[in-house]
């Protein structure tokens, strides 16, 4: 149990960032390809991060390096928490604590871009917080354990019993993702009204750590789509990944859809979302057990 | 892995009639895509290596120009997009324009034309790319060696034609020489207070290692004062 913990922990934290990489350029592609462009290299954000790395960092207040490498230790250890077998309460507790991390990095560097998103970013956060939460609640509800070690030995997949928190929590992907309407903290493409928000006064090797740690997040969350899907049976697994690939795409395709919209219309909408979908089920599943 | 794969550009309008910011952003469109060669038009210097700049430079916009170069982390090379940045164009005898970019920051890369044509555009980028890899190896070196900084209080932009000094601007500043000497006599001053302090002990032997080390104390301060 204990080396079988240990072992996942170090392949995720291995093979997650080039997964993590190879989606985050999987997703440009689409993008580009989704505009009638060629569009980047699928390895792209590698030579980014690389590029990165050799760049000269400047640094604006000493403690955004704490701040920014807390971010990363965060966001790892809550992935290796998540693919080692934890507790679904303890992967998403610690996420939000990953979060903080970076929107203190962003608040102590003390420029005006990066405050508003790193305002922005607690408004984020107020918005999928609760859906979060709700997602580790309602595994417990199905599969009565929060630990993934037995979620994932479940007889059904948890899809049939949770469609509403598939919704709702494809929902705050977007947000989690950083994807188009609801990007408020940062924005992917060219320059606009907050310039690049939480990120804007990071450089260097800096960036690039914030860059990884997002890579980590996006297979964390991935994994978790995964989830729903998972049961003891191996065929199984297939199901989830291309659960993982149908989500992705969406995402994508939402991000090119939409134009950004302002955060109460995000805190509105999210919440509806939650409420209607994830809500009601919780209800049923609380009057049927 | 190649630092040239992914240059990100930072583009600022220093006076231009806006024919050649249509052309910038011309590039970024399906047609020419320019981000097939990694190219990201960022709109913030910290995160960007490549400075477009166009139309010729005015006394306001030139401490802008200025700042927006000394934001950008090193390596970092400019290009100058049209004629106006090349040298003023048609703008050049106006009683407000100073001239072209190189007028108030070292230029790498000039692109001709009115307007420049986005061909012409991202031939300059790619020239621009390859400088890119040069700097980065002369910084590797000079940080080597214990410096990368540049004094930039010691270079002086004139504000009218009849300021104009050439021994105050970027091409005369930024020579090696000039920046070996800027470094050694920083390396001086803060290397004294360190041997004095150490002289101070009867025992010579350990009164050597600071004066050895302070190169290297030196240059991480000197790298903040340059952020």
């Amino acid at each position: 149990m204990e080396y079988g913990f240990i072992i996942k922990a170090i392949l995720y934290l291995i093979l997650a960032p080039l997964i993590g990489g190879l989606l985050s350029g999987t997703d440009r592609l689409f993008a580009a390809r989704m505009q009638g462009r060629q569009g980047p290299p699928i390895i792209q954000p590698f030579y980014d991060v690389n590029k990165l790395l050799h760049k000269q960092t400047t640094v604006v207040n000493s403690i955004q390096i704490l701040f920014v490498s807390g971010y990363l230790i965060m966001t790892v250890f809550t992935g290796c928490l998540f693919f080692g077998g934890g507790d679904m309460l303890l992967v998403f507790f610690a996420l939000s604590m990953s979060e903080v991390l970076m929107v203190m990095a962003a608040f102590s560097t003390n420029g005006p871009y990066s405050i508003m998103g790193a305002q922005r970013e607690l408004l984020q956060m107020m918005c999928y917080e609760p859906m979060t939460l709700l997602v580790a609640i309602g595994f417990y509800y199905a599969q009565g354990s929060f630990m993934v070690a037995d979620l994932v030995k479940a007889d059904a997949p948890a899809i049939i019993q949770l469609p509403g928190f598939f919704i709702g929590f494809v929902f705050i992907l977007i947000i989690k993702l950083r994807k188009s309407p609801f990007d408020l903290s940062t924005s992917h493409h060219m320059h606009q009204e907050m310039v690049k928000g939480l990120t804007t006064d990071l450089s260097g090797s800096n960036l690039a750590l914030v860059e990884i740690a997002e890579w980590y997040d996006t297979v964390l969350m991935m994994g978790i789509v995964g989830m729903f899907f998972i049961t003891a049976d191996p065929i199984s697994r297939v199901w989830a990944v291309i659960a993982i690939i149908v989500v992705f795409f969406i995402e994508t395709l939402i991000d090119n859809i939409f134009p950004r919209v302002k955060y109460i219309t995000m805190l509105k909408v999210t919440w509806a979302v939650i409420l209607v979908f994830a809500g009601t089920n919780l209800l049923i599943l609380n009057v049927l057990k | 892995m190649n630092i040239a794969k992914s240059p990100w550009v930072l583009h600022y309008d220093g006076s231009s009639c806006n024919g050649c910011d249509i052309e910038v952003l011309a590039t970024m469109t399906p047609m020419y895509d320019v981000e097939r060669f990694g190219i990201i038009n960022t709109g913030n210097p910290k995160h960007a290596d490549v400075l477009f700049l166009t139309g010729g430079i005015n006394a306001q916009t030139a401490p802008v120009v200025r700042q927006l170069y000394n934001m950008m982390p090193d390596p970092k090379v400019v290009v100058a997009c049209g004629i106006c940045a090349c040298d003023g164009g048609i703008f050049k005898d106006c009683y407000n324009i100073l001239g072209g970019a190189d007028k108030v920051v070292p230029v790498d890369v000039y692109v001709p034309g009115c307007a420049v044509r986005p061909e012409a555009l991202i031939e300059g980028v790619v020239k621009a790319v390859g400088l890119l890899e040069e700097k980065r190896k002369k910084l590797k070196e000079s940080l080597k060696q214990g410096y990368c900084s540049v004094d930039y209080s010691k270079m002086a932009i004139h504000m009218t034609a009849d300021d104009y000094d050439p021994s105050n601007q970027y091409d005369a500043v930024l020579t090696e020489e000039a920046l070996r000497q800027q470094a050694e006599e920083k390396i001086k001053v803060s290397a004294k207070p360190a041997a004095l302090a150490a002289a101070k002990p009867a025992n010579p032997a350990p009164a050597a290692k600071p004066v050895n080390s302070a190169p290297a104390q030196a240059a991480p301060a000197e790298k903040g004062d340059n952020a």
